[in-house]
């Protein structure tokens, strides 16, 4: 309940209306092979209209199922998803063939995310007959090559009538993009959606899609892995970073990726490689307990990430869980040991080390 | 500059000019094409065939196992009948009546395999407990049920018994096959576009196992030509007509295997059916090209 009223107060704060997407307090459990794990537990934020959070953390933190949440291609086993204030299991079929065609998702594989029957055109045309955009098939060829040239795949007599196997990943991944604007969608979710490109090719990418967002006013909810992207694309965005299901810190980028408060985002960022070694060698560093995530099957107790933070307090965080709490600056962090430095007026990333771990760091 | 350039783009262009397509088929199948000659020319042979030959064949006693001869291109059989004219007329009604039921069972097998996958729910549960049931029950057996409670003398009958018993393999190849193509991204792209269920079953999904259904066609109607050929030899349909499944069975119960003139009575009917299932298998092989764009291009 504090948590709700916290993300609620920071979205009244912005005062930027109402959230397009607003995700309540969403959980999700599977059943598997290995046992029952629960993939996304207690995930809350807004998704205001031109915003873009970024959800970042390692596989298995549940980012994906999140933004399938997002989608509607999955059901929340708890808690609701809204789309412009309204339920989107409680929407009749109208109102749910808006929300479908407003959020859209551009998959993570090139490779598999486009049919290879199909040639790009036909795959481009078919959403925009279908939905009465155009009206003919001429008319829906000249808008596929609008939707080409728009996502840089020029020139687009190039395009149009190839099929996948005949473009390469970046090129791929720009018809995917593409595909997903041809109905003028107001989210698009990227699904690590540049994480399978090429490095070289990955910022061209970025750029295309802040152009959208730019110049369209499309609003993005991006997953990755990768702190260098979010730092390229979302800067003037949000970071949610999660671990194993749940959101541990959450606020604007450039604090949370120059200035971590939580331990595992601050390790997270550590590991971000910089170009110039100086800057490298003067990067904080930070030391795990452990590098092994945790099976989902089997969570610790208390903190979920303790068995791994260098600044756990015994018999605390192996205890009790750490609430999402609101730092002075206005981020939210789920951590005890940040909590009572704050609560001690101390810095918050000014934590102790623990004992044991400080023994270990001696003994090497 | 600008008049190399302009022959750069002119020996591109000559390079791109494909050949006609029937040639980068023919040269990229030779199995293939063989296949579509040896199909066409046992259609052919079935379907026009007859034709050319009088109405009768007339049982000669004094040509009871003769050997070929102009007259005879395959000798006589133990009744001194001419098997060449029992060849041509043999093939007609058992491609017509297999290829009717394979291709009931191939569709009731996507419809309701591609259906079940998709909807899943109790809709699935329902259809995989029909499905195990007549697979359980085994189908010789419940062809010969089915046929001794109903005359066989129709071809339609018989097309829907033989439909009745093909369609349960191939609905869980099917079902199996869509299971793990509907959880492939371009069809959630799919889903994501609202394209409906139409579209994302035919459009989406079945283009992308079409060389398989193809296969399992060809699967189905051999399974009718042996279904056929057991209801003949169990005499469980009038055993009348010329057909080759019929002249196996006769061939086999005169005691043609134990006699060396009764050789090509036995072996013309089976290489009749050999080749036609072969040919087949190689058409559905080359057709594969056809339909996977990866392949087509030359």
């Amino acid at each position: 309940m504090l948590q709700d009223s916290i993300v609620r107060s920071e979205a009244n704060a912005t005062d930027r209306g109402e959230p397009i997407i607003r995700l309540d307090h969403i959980r999700r459990d599977f059943d598997t092979r290995g046992g029952h794990i629960t993939a996304v537990d207690d995930v809350s934020f807004d998704l205001f209209p031109g915003d873009i959070l970024c959800l970042v953390g390692e596989s298995g933190s549940g980012k994906t199922t999140v933004a399938r949440m997002a989608a509607g291609m999955l059901k929340p086993t708890r808690g609701h998803v809204f789309f412009e204030g309204k339920d989107i299991y409680e929407m009749n079929k109208e109102e749910f063939g808006n929300y479908r065609r407003a959020v859209q998702i551009v998959h993570q594989d090139p490779y598999a995310s486009l049919n290879p029957i199909h040639t790009i055109g036909d795959m481009l045309r078919a959403p925009l007959l279908k939905h009465k955009i155009c009206k003919s098939r001429a008319e829906a060829t000249k808008r596929a090559g609008e939707l080409l040239e728009m996502v840089d795949c020029r020139p687009v007599e190039n395009f149009i009538d190839k099929y996948p196997h005949q473009l390469s990943g970046g090129q791929r991944q720009r018809i995917s993009i593409a595909r997903a604007m041809t109905l003028n969608p107001r989210v698009i979710i990227a699904d690590e959606s540049v994480s399978m490109v090429d490095v070289s090719i990955r910022v061209s990418l970025l750029n295309t899609m802040l152009k959208l967002r730019n110049e369209l006013g499309v609003t993005f909810l991006f997953i990755t892995h990768d702190l260098a992207v979010v730092k390229y694309f979302a800067w003037e965005g949000n970071i949610g970073v999660m671990y194993v299901g749940k959101v541990i810190e959450y606020g604007r980028t450039p604090g949370i990726i120059g200035r971590g408060f939580h331990p595992y985002t601050r390790a997270l960022a550590a590991a971000i490689p910089e170009a110039d070694p100086d800057l490298t060698r003067s990067k904080e560093k930070l030391q795990l307990r452990s590098l092994d995530i945790p099976k989902l099957t089997e969570l610790p107790d208390g903190c979920v990430f303790h068995p791994r933070c260098p600044y756990w307090i015994q018999g605390l965080c192996d205890t009790t869980k750490p609430p999402l709490m609101r730092m002075p600056d206005g981020r939210l962090v789920a951590c005890h040991a940040v909590q009572q430095a704050v609560e001690r007026g101390d810095d918050p990333r000014d934590l102790a080390v623990t004992d044991q771990l400080a023994n270990q760091i001696m003994r090497e | 500059m600008s008049s190399a350039t302009a022959s750069v783009g002119n020996t591109q262009n000559q390079r791109i000019t494909p050949p006609p397509a029937w040639r980068r088929f023919v040269s990229r199948n030779k199995l293939g094409t063989f296949g579509i000659i040896v199909l066409a020319a046992i259609l052919i042979l079935s379907f026009i065939g007859p034709f050319f030959l009088p109405d009768k064949n007339p049982t000669t006693v004094s040509k009871i196992y003769c050997s070929p001869s102009w007259e005879n291109p395959l000798g006589c059989d133990n009744r001194g009948r001419d098997i060449w004219y029992q060849i041509v007329n043999g093939g007609k009604k058992l491609i017509l009546v297999s290829a009717a039921a394979a291709l009931i069972s191939t569709f009731i097998a996507i419809t309701l395999g591609a259906l079940a996958a998709l909807l899943g729910g109790w809709f699935d549960t329902v259809i995989l407990i029909c499905t195990e049931v007549v697979l359980t029950v085994p189908n010789i057996i419940l062809l010969g049920v089915l046929a001794a409670f109903v005359t066989l003398n129709s071809p339609i009958l018989m097309v829907m018994i033989l439909a009745a018993t093909g369609w349960p393999t191939l609905l869980r190849a099917v079902r199996a096959q869509v299971l793990s193509l509907k959880e492939r991204e371009f069809v959630e792209a799919a889903r994501m576009l609202d394209l409906g269920l139409p579209r994302i079953l035919f459009r989406e999904v079945l283009p992308n196992m079409a060389s398989y259904i193809l296969i399992n066609f060809v699967f189905a109607m051999t399974g009718a030509i042996y279904g056929q050929v057991v209801l003949y030899f169990l005499g469980l349909v009038s055993l009348s007509g010329d057909n080759w499944g019929l002249m196996v069975n006769e061939a086999y119960r005169q005691g043609a295997a134990f006699s060396p003139d009764g050789v090509l009575y036995l072996i013309s009917p089976i290489v009749m059916i050999v080749l036609l299932m072969w040919s087949l298998t190689l058409v559905a092989r080359a057709l594969e090209d056809v339909f996977n764009p990866r392949l087509r291009e030359a």
